[in-house]
């Protein structure tokens, strides 16, 4: 299972929502839907229709810049990092 | 859905009568709490927030048939969600499922109203439109009618976005329902949503080379009079208006008036000839209230006439404006005004307007102002 990385200000959103969490999944959009089954709703914080990476979401696979189609691995360490934005 | 845990201040609930001023601001909701004395006093109105984790929050209200409170906005990360509290506002849960235009629509950006009614929550969201849930807004349903009127394609947006900032429920008609999107103007439905009309005739956009089309106008704020359903206020970018036909035809109300422009537009709880609204010095000035004095300006004769109300408001070096949603009644006898500013002052008035005075000061922006009248 690949390690996601979660930021506080989504954890936040979602009841015992650990920010490091093992989810199972073959590419970003499977792990994205790991986590949604896990914590209803999470999808629709992290995607817009597609679905798509929000704007102001930012992935990175082992470190890399990644899109929902990025392909991960067992090894794979995620982060969800929101963007500079707001004001 | 999902459930936020649980705020340090973990206010007890008292069982007397509360008011509650509800206010969403550009850095969260916020509830400044009181009596229903309203009494004066640097500890009459104790301050909770920011709620719904900081998020711009474009509105805050209380079902009064379920006394559970919603907010609506958006986050630039996280997207819009609509907001619920069945606690008074101490635990929130959020929700944004059927939210969405689908795969080919445009994006949703944000929650810019909410209107509890008929057992139903709408909300009017940007990119403009209508949605309505059926479960407290836990899952959301869109009001494709609005989406498919034949205007559409050429709806453009106003400063603050292509947003349906205004849902007005008629208090007896499921059926019946107005809305207000900027720069577009008023729709009806008579039909429960299927079927939408563009009621704009006689409100004018100066802003266009024909000051009178079908849509177009940039309508900022309407409000139904009490027992009187087809008539209706409007507070607009060119001006003040009053329709007595359900929005089929509207007229102006702008003599005696400081400016054609204003955002919030208030009615009386009970009286369907008393309004208030708050002009500023116009879109192109700065947008701050007439002269940096502050005033409510209150009609009595449904619009021939107003006055201006200022006692405890400030009069000079006053460069604050109100927006759309920013001021509200309550409910109690005789009964009260609150106003929130663009600059994070809240002002309350417990004689009907008359007199004002500060009840919270350095919010953030503040967006919208509702109350809630709450306890025995």
């Amino acid at each position: 299972m690949a390690t996601v990385v979660l930021p506080r200000s989504l954890s936040a959103l979602f009841p015992l929502a650990q920010r490091q969490v093992a989810v199972t999944g073959g590419t970003v959009r499977e792990l994205v839907d790991g986590l949604d089954t896990r914590w209803p709703g999470m999808r629709d914080r992290l995607c817009d229709p597609g679905p798509v990476l929000r704007e102001f979401i930012n992935v990175y696979v082992d470190g890399e810049p990644a899109d929902i189609a990025t392909v991960v691995t067992d090894r794979s360490v995620v982060h969800v990092l929101p963007a500079v934005a707001g004001g | 859905m999902s459930l936020v845990a649980g705020r340090p201040w973990e206010a007890e609930i008292a069982m007397d009568r509360r008011l509650l001023v509800l206010l969403g601001t550009r850095k969260g909701a916020f509830i400044l709490e009181g009596d229903a004395s309203r009494r004066d006093g640097a500890d009459a109105w104790r301050l909770r927030g920011p709620l719904c984790e900081g998020w711009p929050i474009n509105h805050v209200c209380q079902d009064p048939a379920t006394g559970t409170l919603y907010a609506g906005g958006g986050s630039p990360w996280f997207g819009a969600a609509v907001w619920r509290s069945e606690d008074l506002g101490q635990t929130w849960t959020h929700s944004s499922a059927g939210l969405t235009y689908g795969d080919a629509g445009p994006k949703m950006r944000s929650v810019w109203h909410l209107t509890p009614a008929h057992g139903v929550l709408y909300a009017g969201v940007e990119p403009a439109g209508l949605f309505r849930s059926e479960d407290g807004g836990v899952t959301w349903a869109h009001v494709e009618g609005l989406s498919k009127h034949p205007t559409r394609e050429g709806w453009v947006p106003g400063n603050g976005g292509l947003i349906c900032h205004t849902v007005l429920a008629h208090p007896a008609d499921p059926a019946r329902m107005w809305v207000g999107i900027s720069s577009v103007g008023c729709f009806a439905t008579d039909d429960g949503g299927v079927t939408w009309e563009a009621r704009n005739h006689g409100v004018r956009a100066d802003f266009l080379p024909d000051p009178y089309p079908e849509t177009g106008q940039c309508v900022h704020k309407m409000t139904l009079a009490p027992g009187r359903p087809d008539r209706l206020y409007q507070q607009n970018h060119c001006g003040t208006y009053r329709s007595d036909d359900a929005g089929r035809t509207w007229i102006c109300l702008d003599e005696g008036l400081p400016s054609t422009f204003g955002f919030p537009i208030v009615a009386h709880p009970t009286d369907p000839d008393t309004v208030f609204t708050i002009p500023l010095n116009g879109a192109e000035q700065g947008r701050y209230v007439p002269g940096a004095s502050m005033a409510v300006w209150r009609t009595t004769d449904a619009g021939a006439t107003w006055r201006d109300l200022r006692e405890g408001l400030p009069q000079d070096h006053a460069y604050l404006g109100v927006l759309r949603e920013g001021m509200a009644a309550d409910d109690l006898d005789p009964f009260g005004l609150y106003l929130g500013t663009s600059t994070g002052q809240v002002f309350a008035s417990a004689d009907e307007g008359r007199s004002w005075r500060r009840i919270a000061d350095l919010l953030p922006p503040v967006l919208s102002v509702e109350t809630a009248l709450v306890g025995a």
